[in-house]
């Protein structure tokens, strides 16, 4: 079973978000999704600066076998970037929601964060793919 | 069979074709022949080609291939064209792939190779793509290359690149080498990358430290361009200028592939560690199984298209195996020596052949660059005649650089191989005093 922090917001992608006091959101990949993709090798982080739309592939995360994309859960800017994942991807693994972060975003329009799931449905959502 | 899959005859089956894109008839191929008669027809094909001594380079190289090295590549555990797809079940080819790329980061001094591409030319038109995907300086979709580098491999590049939107800016020529003072000219442009051919097209040594500090400062990568076989005698590409290139490609022909009317050759293809993930092409790695015995595998796979599909770094899933096997065996049995004296030999023939030929009035020098292997020389008069002439005679006197580089007139490209010996050298110049009207 993994683990889901309540404080957290989530996509169907399996990215978590978590809103910043500064207005920005801090973007990384949930615990099962790391489970999924097994122990990682690599991951290409955005430029910092970029702009992405929803729904952009803006980052990688590559495992021995495979290799997915991290799309932008909002559109926004990239702010921040966590380079301490260049050396060690398994920071993702070990710690998703925090050492693991993949990258922080200022956000065009902020109310469009409400329209992503909260813990309980992320939840219920992996429930259902399990099924 | 028609019947059977319910189509009245065979010209139904093309239908999807649009009549003005087939080929109405085959009336260059003649009728069918037996094995027998095939075998002589392509004896007498063969004889007809004669045994000329060849002095001609200008991208693939007569140089000879001891005869153990297709011996050993056509034994039936290598005797295979493709690269393997059960990859960890072939542990003997994944070892020649290994030991092949570690030759090639040995004669480049960069940190990844991988286990080869098609061409010398296609390789560079893999290594424009790979320098935009990589630098990080700037989105530039440019790319600096001399007009001193291989037409073919500029036109090919050009083909390839187009589509892509990827422009090619032309590095004028001066005295046969790059103009180092034309950048100024272009110091206001971003590129993705600079190319550097050494030696070039043209035989000369470049300027290869000042063009890659000039391309760095720049925030271009650099793009090296080499004849491995060069490589045994002089710098390699990773340690041009300050910092090195930061990707060599070219043409791996000159090591243990026979000229055969120009191919398969193969390319290759070596990379900074930084940039790897951005390499095309398969890489081999080593490692240790669950018991700790060493052991070969592909890595890297996750740029591959069959994993990272419309994503991948390139749509290159296979490799040259057969003639990068070959060429593993020739650097193998020649050595870091034997590839030393047989560059060494190159140049000391093609110095005896210029000299030799530049003692006759209406022949000369075109540029007092150095040279590797091969040399520009200046003809009093069209180059054409002078060839064929010469091949009369059983010479292939060199390349006639007039459709190329007509801003040079009457100019051949010559190279003599460690193959020449010094009395084939005399046997040009003696026919080439003919042709010049003097007593050689």
């Amino acid at each position: 079973m993994s683990e889901i922090p309540d404080n957290l917001l989530y996509t169907d992608d399996h990215e978590w978000l978590r809103l910043e006091d500064d207005g920005s959101v801090t973007v990384g990949i949930s615990d099962h999704a790391q489970q999924a993709l097994g122990e990682l090798v690599f991951v290409e982080v955005p430029e910092l600066g970029a702009s992405f739309t929803e729904g952009d592939a803006c980052a990688v995360v590559e495992s021995v076998k495979a290799a997915s994309d991290i799309y932008c859960p909002v559109a926004g800017t990239v702010s921040a970037v966590n380079e301490a994942l260049a050396d060690e991807p398994e920071l993702v693994n070990g710690s998703p929601y925090e050492d693991g972060w993949v990258f922080r975003l200022q956000p065009e329009d902020a109310t469009v964060l409400d329209d992503l799931m909260d813990a309980e449905a992320y939840g219920r959502h992996l429930a259902a793919l399990e099924d | 069979m028609l019947a059977g899959i319910g189509v009245d005859n065979i010209a139904d089956l093309f239908d999807e074709i649009p009549s003005n894109l087939r080929a109405e008839g085959l009336d260059a191929i003649g009728p069918a022949l037996s094995e027998a008669e095939i075998a002589r027809l392509m004896q007498t094909r063969a004889r007809a080609d004669g045994e000329p001594l060849c002095f001609i380079g200008a991208g693939a190289y007569d140089h000879y291939v001891p005869a153990a090295v297709w011996d050993i590549a056509t034994r039936g555990e290598f005797y295979s064209a493709y690269t393997p797809y059960q990859a960890e079940a072939s542990q003997g080819t994944l070892q020649v792939i290994y030991e092949f790329q570690t030759m090639l980061t040995s004669l480049t001094g960069l940190d990844v190779a991988n286990a080869s591409l098609y061409d010398g030319a296609t390789a560079f038109a893999e290594a424009c793509l790979m320098a935009v995907r990589a630098n990080r300086n700037n989105k530039s979709r440019r790319i600096l290359v001399p007009r001193a580098m291989s037409p073919v491999y500029r036109s090919v590049a050009r083909a390839i690149l187009a589509g892509q939107k990827i422009e090619l800016v032309e590095l004028p020529l001066q005295d046969g080498c790059s103009d180092s003072a034309a950048l100024g000219a272009v110091a206001d442009t971003e590129f993705a990358a600079v190319a550097i051919q050494n030696p070039s097209f043209l035989g000369t040594l470049e300027q290869v430290d000042v063009l890659t500090d000039w391309a760095h400062a720049q925030g271009a990568l650099v793009i090296g361009v080499a004849n491995p076989m060069a490589l045994a005698l002089l710098k390699p590409p990773g340690q041009w200028g300050a910092d090195g290139a930061d990707i060599a490609c070219g043409e791996g022909q000159p090591l243990g592939i026979p000229l055969s009317s120009g191919g398969p050759y193969y390319g290759y293809m070596v990379c900074r560690q930084a940039i790897v993930r951005q390499m095309p092409g398969r890489i081999v790695g080593r490692t240790v199984d669950l018991e700790g015995n060493p052991g070969f595998t592909l890595t890297l796979q996750a740029r591959e298209q069959h994993i990272r599909r419309s994503r991948a770094t390139s749509n290159i899933c296979t490799n040259q195996g057969l003639v990068a096997t070959a060429s593993t065996i020739y650097m193998s049995l020649m050595g870091a020596a034997g590839l030393r004296r047989v560059a060494s030999d190159c140049n000391a023939n093609t110095r005896a052949l210029v000299d030799a030929l530049c003692a006759l009035p209406g022949i000369s020098r075109a540029f007092p660059a150095p040279f590797f292997h091969e040399a520009v020389l200046q003809l009093d008069r069209p180059a054409a005649g002078v060839l064929a002439a010469l091949s009369a005679q059983g010479i292939l006197g060199g390349y006639d650089l007039a459709a190329d580089y007509p801003e040079l007139g009457n100019a051949i490209l010559v190279c003599a191989t460690e193959t020449k010996s010094a009395a084939d050298i005399v046997s040009y110049a003696t026919a080439a005093a003919g042709i010049f009207g003097v007593a050689a």
